[in-house]
């Protein structure tokens, strides 16, 4: 064990940053692209159910071939595996924004419409405010799902705790393995608190009380 | 104020929700929409604000057709109060109230100012404004609805079953705190209920509407004296139509038959023993013949206690009184346009027989609402 830190320690530390770093950059494109395009989708509700299932059906593709695909488009590096992680932190994000604006108590929009807000202002001050809980908890089930698939950029070149994991699997040594799998997990678990905390401190003051009991 | 001219809207293809509405509501006016489930009432006030678009026909409001008017602009101007109560969850109190406010820009400090002005109108304590709706009741949540809708003053409102999701003491008291406040306002109200009660009560007209037409528009005691069709007869119930003639119940046949006296003669330390007892602050007087001469109040006693000895010198012989035979109908509206506590029922010959009081009229009005004196006791029971 100490052997190991002494040898791998840095690069250990390197590892997870660079983990870190792709995940997070994956998941701020995602919650970029895909909360205002949920918000878009949940003004036309025919075309959004169609839309979220065809993308969810492009997720089942496994992403070790999504990552294959993109090396002959974008080469090697952090960038393609950004990219191609992007893709996977869209729909949960996707499906909980058009989710959550879609299930704002339609009362309560129209209230705001009634009063003489514009649609912007329908959006900015009621919906998104009140679908925040659901939308952050998207971006947190996207994040931990991230953090375990970025092992996978490693294959592309993209570094992060992966090296190790297929470093440990063409030497045959376990303990690179573990090194690779087990930072991983702790930033995922630490990432998902802090998103945690996050969430229960974008809930608007009025919706705690009720959304907790829910 | 607003004007409805052939107003058709149709859905689709189909029947027309609402048909060729004509009506005109006058500034200041309280008009009651009523009529069974689909009938087109929603439809016709979101018209007017334009949540729905007209299909064919103009809507007028202060002579301009809304079609005319931006939308955003027009719905800012005209208050709104809709069926499910729709305050925003995620505000405070005092931030719902003057959401118009924010949409029109105002400043912070008239916001605030505006917010406490009308927080005391419903007398809720200021502290309600920092709250947030689910610390609420039903009742109180629905009061701020109302306010939010007079927040920016507008002259005309409209309210969609404002307080159909109420229990039915909430919703009286509701109804009685509202219609005050209108006529305090002197604001044009269309309100929309399914409660013929509601209508009766609140309207200054009342207009029925059935698949979209109007049916019926008048003023509530007309239309209880003159249903225009089976239809409305029908809608109104049996039970209103009867209760709806009181021009058939005397004054004789409601009135208290022992009212308080003293006779002409009485000292006035005796008359003031006789209030004391009987637990009331004024007694009439009457000679020995039984005819009503006049009436003594606590304060005309105070004020003479020194100078006069017997009732007669310091009674008020200035007295106003209904004949037994009168009708119920005429006498309430003579006690409450005079502000009277109370009026003395004389005979042909001028004998005090009875008194109607303000307790007699409100034991009158429960009986209407609730039925017999028995069944409402049980409602007060089940209240407390
Ligand atoms: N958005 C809509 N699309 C199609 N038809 C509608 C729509 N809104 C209302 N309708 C139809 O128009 C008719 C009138 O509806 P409206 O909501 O005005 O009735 P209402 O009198 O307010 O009824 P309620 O007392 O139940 O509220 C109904 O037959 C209803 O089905
Ligand atoms: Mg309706």
């Amino acid at each position: 064990m100490m052997d190991f830190f002494a040898t791998h320690g840095n690069e250990l530390i390197i590892k997870s940053w660079e983990h870190l770093y792709i995940s997070v950059a994956a998941i701020l494109l995602g919650v970029l692209v895909a909360i205002p395009l949920g918000i878009l989708l949940s003004r036309a509700p025919n075309f959004a159910d169609r839309f979220i299932s065809f993308v969810g059906i492009l997720q089942t593709i496994p992403s070790l071939a999504i990552l294959a695909f993109f090396i002959p488009i974008l080469g090697v590096g952090k960038l393609p595996a950004i990219i191609a992680l992007f893709f996977y932190s869209l729909l949960p994000i996707l499906r909980n924004t058009y989710i959550g604006i879609r299930d704002v108590n339609p009362g309560v929009v129209e209230a705001g419409k009634g009063m003489g807000m514009s649609a912007l202002q329908s959006i900015i001050k009621v919906e998104f405010p009140m679908a925040l809980p659901v939308i952050m908890a998207g971006v947190r089930l996207s994040t931990v799902y991230l953090i375990g698939w970025a092992t996978l950029a490693a294959f592309i070149g993209g570094g992060g705790l992966g090296d190790f994991i297929f470093d440990g699997l063409n030497l045959y040594q376990p303990s690179l393995i573990i090194a690779g799998t087990v930072p991983a997990t702790i930033l995922a678990l630490i990432a998902d608190r802090l998103l945690a905390n996050l969430e229960n401190r974008m809930t608007p003051e009025g919706l705690k009380d009720s959304y907790e009991t829910v | 104020m607003l004007e409805f001219h052939d107003v058709t809207k149709r859905y689709g293809n189909g029947k027309p929700a609402v048909n060729n509405l004509n009506l005109t509501i006058e500034k200041g006016e309280f008009v009651c929409f009523i009529g069974p489930s689909g009938c087109g009432k929603t439809t016709t006030m979101k018209m007017v604000n334009r949540l729905i678009d007209v299909t064919e026909g103009a809507i007028l409001v202060d002579g301009k057709n809304i079609k005319e008017q931006d939308p955003v602009e027009l719905r800012r101007s005209i208050g709104y109060v809709i069926q499910q109560i729709g305050l925003m969850p995620h505000m405070t109190i005092r931030e719902n109230i003057v959401l118009v406010g924010t949409l029109l820009k105002w400043r912070k400090e008239k916001k605030d100012e505006r917010a406490r002005e009308l927080i005391k109108l419903v007398n809720l304590p200021e502290e309600y404004l920092d709250k947030y709706p689910h610390e609420l009741s039903g009742g109180q949540q629905q009061r701020i609805g109302v306010l939010r809708a007079l927040a920016a003053n507008p002259p005309l409102i409209l309210m969609d079953e404002p307080f159909g999701a109420l229990d039915p003491i909430t919703r009286d008291a509701l109804q009685e705190e509202f219609k005050k406040l209108q006529r305090e306002l002197n604001k044009t109200i269309v309100f929309v209920t399914h409660d013929m009660d509601e209508a009766l009560k609140l309207g200054d007209r009342i207009v029925i509407m059935k698949d979209g037409e109007i049916v019926q528009v008048d003023t509530p005691e007309e239309i209880l004296r003159n249903p225009a069709n089976e239809f409305v007869e029908e809608f109104l119930g049996k039970d209103r139509l009867i209760q709806g003639r009181p021009d058939v119940t005397t004054v004789g046949q409601i009135m208290n038959s022992t009212p308080i006296t003293v006779k002409i003669g009485t000292t006035l330390k005796a008359a003031i023993t006789k209030m004391r007892d009987e637990r009331v602050d004024s007694l009439l007087i009457t000679d020995s013949d039984n005819v009503l001469r006049g009436f003594l109040d606590i304060e005309s006693i105070n004020n003479n206690y020194k100078k006069a000895s017997t009732v007669e010198e310091v009674m008020e012989t200035d007295i106003y009184s209904v004949s037994q035979d009168s009708l119920l109908r005429d006498a309430i509206h003579k006690i409450l346009r005079r502000g009277a506590q109370y009026v003395p029922i004389v005979d042909e010959g001028h004998r005090l027989v009875g008194i109607v009081t303000r307790a007699t009229l409100a034991t009158l009005v429960y009986d209407t609402i609730w039925g017999d004196g028995t069944e409402f006791e049980e409602i007060v029971a089940h209240a407390e």
